[in-house]
């Protein structure tokens, strides 16, 4: 009753499962040349387990509260994850991120109040997925709308979408990287699970309208954002962490654009999951080099090191969405849901919006490999990375490239069957 | 008498929209829990003893005695100055909170019939909107952490008012606020106050781009 594993749910634990492996290999790597003592390794660990087991238990709940409870919990693993520095600038975002949470997890708690009021109307009391889907055409409306409107501002927290997102974005700057490679990733993908199946009792009902028109405007709103804030953005850990929040607008517009679109946008979170999940964990030989975040203290990437340099541009065409990615192909299909549907205003703000965020993100990673520094800092000269640290990251740039052209039978069918719970 | 208590419970919030020292948020917060304590005796009249003990003893310990104490004890300790430093004048405040409800109220006519009480409902959401306000609008880190204690006092009212005919949501919802409020109090008292001196969301702005 409480948890079922259904197409979706197997999907978001085997990119779990794929991006876990790396992460645990780039923790090692990162805590070792942290030196970090024992009892720090402790928690970090444990935290991370804990972080993993939650999001596992959140993507196979079949019942609402199921996943509001496991969201909560890797609220706790993240705060900890998070904190790991024991800094100042870590300790202001995680108490921005706790305290968010806190508060979305509240919204959340609203929305199924105001959801049980339907079922109770309907005469249930069942909180199971499976039975808002059998009740959905007699559920109340107003409770239904009202309830999904808190729901959904809850989960924006996770998935990283207007209003909800700030936190995430402090909390990515300031984790290790490993530890933000995951909340820009399989965290991501439990927002949108919460959504996912939030929506789909939405879709079954008279307020399917409704439900799209509000995630669409709230997608564009995080467009938005994301692109004023990228043409200024200083950080390269902001600067993922926004292309973050731009790439989940663009799952949640592909998830209300009919079968079409929506297949094309879990297709796009997991491909996402791989390529940010490598671009978060290329971060730490960057740090290695230039000893600092800011995109002006980096620079000649290419003549210090060769091979993590191409590994950084591929990976740059990838997020961009540029061929050979993948994300080409998803990105093709979330388009050409939004032609099929007649959604052109959509369309052509989302195209507006994308091409500002490609001109970004190029501009700043192209200055990193190949100009020189704007402010060169004294770099740690000694300490050089392993050319086999970059070797995880090609191989999840390679996995998503793969996926997008050569996508596996069983992953379509897969797909299929997750976009059949909303049309 | 439900009605009687809600009301001296919105009473509260709009005392708190004006009040001007730390201190008295906190008394008036321990005020909020001992009104919570009544109005769950009532609603939950019927329900299983054990319920009751259990509800109680969030409302009455948790709510009137744990939090305020800890917090009284963060003030001292961290010698926060008593004003409450608000963005905008009381004032505004009193307006901004007379609109909030008055648009509840209005709102609440339109509820579909008999699924919750109107009273209720009003309370609780012109509770959770003034906690948001709130949040946002005082200077001091400990406000943040007052407000969030406001908006789940309401979503407690919200609860009481769905969960009669669901027990088990009731006590989620007070398992919720248990585990959020020790979490983020927690926090507050073992590190915030220390590191952060200056104990103002001013000192809370060196991450941004």
């Amino acid at each position: 009753m409480f948890f079922t594993i259904d197409a979706l749910s197997i999907i978001m634990l085997i990119v779990l499962a794929i991006v876990c492996v790396v992460v645990f290999f780039h923790s090692f790597t990162y805590l070792r040349r942290q030196k970090a003592n024992a009892r720090i390794k402790a928690i970090y660990y444990l935290s991370l387990l804990l972080f993993i087991a939650a999001l596992a238990l959140g993507y196979i709940s079949g019942h609402i509260v199921m996943t509001w409870v496991f969201t909560e919990v890797t609220t706790l693993a993240a705060g900890v994850l998070i904190y790991h520095h024991r800094d100042s600038l870590a300790l202001e975002s995680v108490w921005k991120y706790v305290f968010v949470c806190a508060i979305s997890v509240t919204f959340i708690f609203i929305g199924i109040l105001f959801w049980s009021l339907a079922l109770l109307n309907a005469g249930s009391t069942d909180l199971s997925y499976t039975s808002f889907y059998n009740l959905s055409d007699r559920l109340n409306p107003f409770w239904l709308g009202l309830g999904f409107v808190f729901i959904f501002t809850g989960y924006t927290a996770k998935i990283g979408l207007f209003p909800m997102f700030t936190a995430g974005i402090d909390a990515k700057d300031s984790a290790p990287s490993p530890s933000a490679a995951m909340l820009s990733s399989v965290l991501v993908n439990l927002g949108f699970v919460g959504i996912y199946r939030a929506y789909a009792v939405i879709a079954r009902s008279s307020l399917a309208a409704f439900g799209q028109t509000l995630i669409i405007v709230t997608a564009l709103i995080t467009l938005f954002v994301a692109t004023v804030y990228m043409v200024k953005i200083a950080n390269f850990k902001r600067m993922l962490a926004y292309s973050s929040i731009e790439h989940s607008a663009l799952v949640s517009l592909g998830m209300v654009l009919g079968p079409a679109g929506c297949a094309a946008a879990i297709l796009h979170l997991v491909m996402h999951s791989f390529i940010k999940s490598g671009l978060f964990l290329h971060y730490p030989q960057l740090a290695v080099f230039y000893g600092s975040k800011s995109i002006d203290d980096m620079g000649d990437y290419f003549n210090r090191n060769p091979f993590g340099a191409v590994v950084l541009v591929l990976g740059l065409f990838c997020i961009t969405a540029v061929p050979p990615s993948g994300l080409f192909v998803s990105e093709l299909g979330i388009f050409s849901a939004m032609i099929q549907n007649g959604n052109w205003l959509v369309l052509i703000l989302t195209m507006l919006f994308l091409t500002v965020l490609i001109w970004a993100i190029c501009k700043s990673i192209f200055r990193v490999v190949f100009l020189p520094a704007k402010n060169p800092l004294a770099a740690p000269q000694d300490v050089k990375p392993h050319t086999f640290e970059s070797v995880f990251q090609l191989l999840l740039f390679i996995l998503a490239i793969a996926i997008g052209y050569f996508t596996p039978i069983k992953l379509i069918s897969l797909i299929a069957e997750a976009t059949f719970l909303i049309y | 008498m439900r009605e009687l208590l809600l009301i001296l419970f919105l009473t509260s919030i709009f005392l708190m929209s004006i009040a001007n020292r730390m201190r008295g948020y906190v008394k008036i917060l321990a005020f909020q829990g001992i009104v919570l304590f009544a109005l769950s005796i009532i609603e939950l009249g019927e329900i299983h003893i054990a319920n009751l003990i259990w509800i109680s003893v969030e409302t009455i310990i948790f709510k009137s005695i744990i939090v305020p104490a800890f917090l009284f004890h963060i003030i001292n300790r961290n010698k926060i100055t008593r004003e409450a430093e608000p963005f905008l004048p009381h004032f505004a405040s009193l307006i901004i909170t007379t609109i909030i409800t008055t648009a509840l109220c209005i709102g609440a006519q339109s509820l579909p019939e008999g699924s919750i009480d109107r009273y209720s409902f009003v309370a609780a959401m012109s509770t959770i909107f003034f906690g948001l306000y709130f949040i946002c609008s005082r200077r001091k880190l400990l406000s943040q952490m007052i407000g969030y204690m406001v908006i789940e006092n309401g979503v407690f009212i919200l609860t009481f008012a769905v969960g009669n005919e669901m027990p088990f949501l009731v006590n989620l919802g007070v398992l919720l606020d248990i585990f959020a409020s020790v979490l983020l109090l927690g926090f507050f008292a073992g590190k915030i106050g220390d590191v952060l001196k200056d104990n103002s969301i001013n000192s809370l702005t060196s991450l941004k781009d």
